[in-house]
């Protein structure tokens, strides 16, 4: 089967800088794929490899299983690095001048407007849109082709809570209809919520790609006992010392969720206060960090 | 392609600096074509030599030279401005990759600003020629001179002379505008060449260096001004260096070179 979106070896070096080094990247067609990393990472180099618009150093894409040009890309919709459009223009009339561009009738563009929720402003100028409005008439324009493969790079920015929700919802809506989608992030929280898989990119680097949930996997029981040096020597001998970890003032156990009622039970019979004992499952931000060897408190 | 043309002709249609532009050129070449020399004209107590010869030159059978006079310079700077701005913008706005991730080639998104800027030279000379045709026959009204105007097949080939005048400076903005991805470097570097260094040249290095005067007949400038010279334009900049087959020939040459050239770096450069 032919996949929407397939990397090898791609490399993109600005002199002695490599923007991207050796990315091999697949996505499956029907999927929400995360594009996740840090400012500078090297995401919208490759999108914009993707598409097209700049051309590798090395390596090779293929979009839709063709090389990225006028026929592959007739079945992509993309927005790259914010909305970029006519400020002296309607929202409507530069969706039209695109729908011109795109070989697609302009009777589509109201479509468009609808899906974005953009209709009633849609006869003023662009330039008096707000951030999460551009936002929204670039995803318009993304949708114009009606395409199999959308690919968005950092769609959510600027926009408030309930814009974002609202973009969720949309992405979610074309993934259901058997579009893939490949979006490009640094917020952590975005990708959790929509993407079925990631791959995190760092200093232009693929370090690793997986669903969200192994992306995830690795979780502890956490403890809070009394006392607690006592505590995490009654837990050694049973559990052993190796899966025992002091983290501030609790404990990190090493075991499956279902063992809880089992410490408590012993905690509680040997005579310890427990005061905490839940199932702490690391986020996103922390495996993130560790993956891409970043300082969440440098930030 | 021929959609390409016409999201490029509504971008520009649309776009309000194109009819300021436009509107400029008018005033400008009916300023200097008609309003100044007639003040001068009428304000004259006794008739100073050569006054009966500025009212001829505004008379309709002299209107097509009227009309071609600001080309070689002003209306040529402001054809310059267009052309930047069609292909510049897309810089400025950020919009090279909006257009281009909808999937037309760059070829065609080029090769549409390019008709693009041919067709606002046409409209504009056209203007122009209307515009400095009604203002002659006003003024022949007003001195109570008969109105004759030129034969059909002068103002055709009039036409077809500023059009390729205009064209090429169009696409020389186009050009720039590609070669350096913004809008005011180009604009700034193509008014100090079309305004500054053409005058230069032309006025202090080519009375003394003969091979710079040998120049003169290969450069833009001085064949868009032989070119209106042909016509009966009388203006600054404008001077027969050469005759106007070979200036003809010459801008025509220019164009394809523009255009190639503008082509060639828009498909081989990154989109960043």
């Amino acid at each position: 089967m032919t996949l929407p979106v397939e990397t090898t070896a791609l490399t993109k070096r600005y002199g002695e800088i490599a923007a991207v080094e050796d990315l091999n990247l697949s996505v499956p067609a029907g999927e929400v794929y995360g594009f996740l990393g840090p400012n500078g990472a090297g995401k919208t180099t490759t999108l914009r490899m993707l598409l097209g618009l700049i051309r590798p150093t090395a390596g090779r894409v293929r979009l839709l299983g063709a090389e990225p040009g006028p026929a592959s890309l007739a079945r992509v919709g993309a927005l790259i690095e914010g909305p970029a459009f006519y400020p002296y223009l309607s929202g409507r009339a530069n969706l039209r001048v695109l729908a011109d561009h795109a070989g697609v009738r302009r009777t589509r563009v109201d479509a468009v407007l609808d899906v974005v929720s953009l209709t009633d402003r849609a006869k003023d100028r662009y330039a008096t849109y707000s951030l999460g409005m551009k936002q929204r008439l670039g995803l318009a324009a993304a949708l114009l082709k009606d395409p199999e493969l959308v690919v968005l790079d950092e769609p959510t920015n600027g926009l408030d809570p309930a814009g974002m929700a609202d973009m969720r919802v949309t992405l979610r809506k074309l993934a259901a209809s058997g579009c893939t989608v490949l979006l490009s992030s640094h917020l952590l929280a975005e990708v959790e919520q929509i993407c079925d898989r990631v791959g995190v990119l760092d200093h232009g680097r693929l370090v690793t790609e997986t669903t969200v949930e192994d992306l995830r996997a690795g979780g502890a029981l956490r403890v809070v006992a009394d006392p607690l040096p006592n505590a995490r020597e009654h837990l050694g001998r049973l559990f052993g010392p190796s899966r025992i970890r002091l983290d501030g003032t609790a404990l990190e156990l090493d075991v499956n969720p279902e063992q809880a009622g089992r410490v408590n039970a012993e905690l509680v019979g040997a005579g310890f206060v427990v005061t905490e004992l839940r199932w702490h499952e690391p986020d996103l931000e922390q495996t993130f960090f560790a993956l891409t060897g970043g300082n969440p408190g440098a930030a | 392609m021929l959609r390409d043309i016409r999201a490029e002709l509504t971008k520009q249609s649309r776009r309000p600096a194109t009819w300021l532009l436009l509107a400029v050129a008018v005033v400008l070449t009916l300023t200097f074509g008609y309003a100044v020399p007639y003040a001068g004209l009428s304000g004259a107590t006794s008739g100073p030599p050569g006054s009966g010869r500025g009212l001829a030159a505004m008379l309709p059978d002299a209107f097509v030279g009227s009309a071609l006079g600001g080309l070689p310079i002003f209306v040529g700077a402001l054809a310059l401005i267009f052309g930047v701005l069609v292909a510049g913008s897309e810089y400025g706005y950020g919009t090279w990759k909006t257009v281009l991730v909808q999937h037309p080639s760059r070829v065609a998104v080029y090769g549409a600003k390019l008709v693009t800027v041919a067709l606002a030279a046409l409209a504009a000379v056209l203007t122009l020629f209307a515009t400095t045709a009604g203002a002659s026959a006003l003024v022949a009204s007003l001195e109570g001179q008969t109105i004759s105007w030129p034969a059909a097949s002068d103002v055709l080939t009039g036409l077809g002379a500023g059009w390729l005048v205009a064209t090429m400076w169009g696409a020389l903005g186009v050009l720039l505008a590609i070669g350096l991805r913004s809008v005011a470097l180009p604009i700034g570097l193509g008014l100090v060449w079309l305004l500054a260094v053409q005058n230069l040249l032309a006025s202090i290095a080519a009375p003394l260096l003969d091979w710079v005067a040998q120049l003169q007949k290969a450069l833009p400038g001085p064949n868009a001004g032989a070119l209106a010279a042909a016509f009966g334009a009388s203006a600054p900049g404008v001077e027969q260096v050469v005759g106007a087959g070979q200036a003809t020939a010459v801008l025509a040459a220019y164009v394809l070179a523009f255009g190639a050239l503008g082509g060639w770096l828009l498909q081989r450069r990154d989109i960043t």
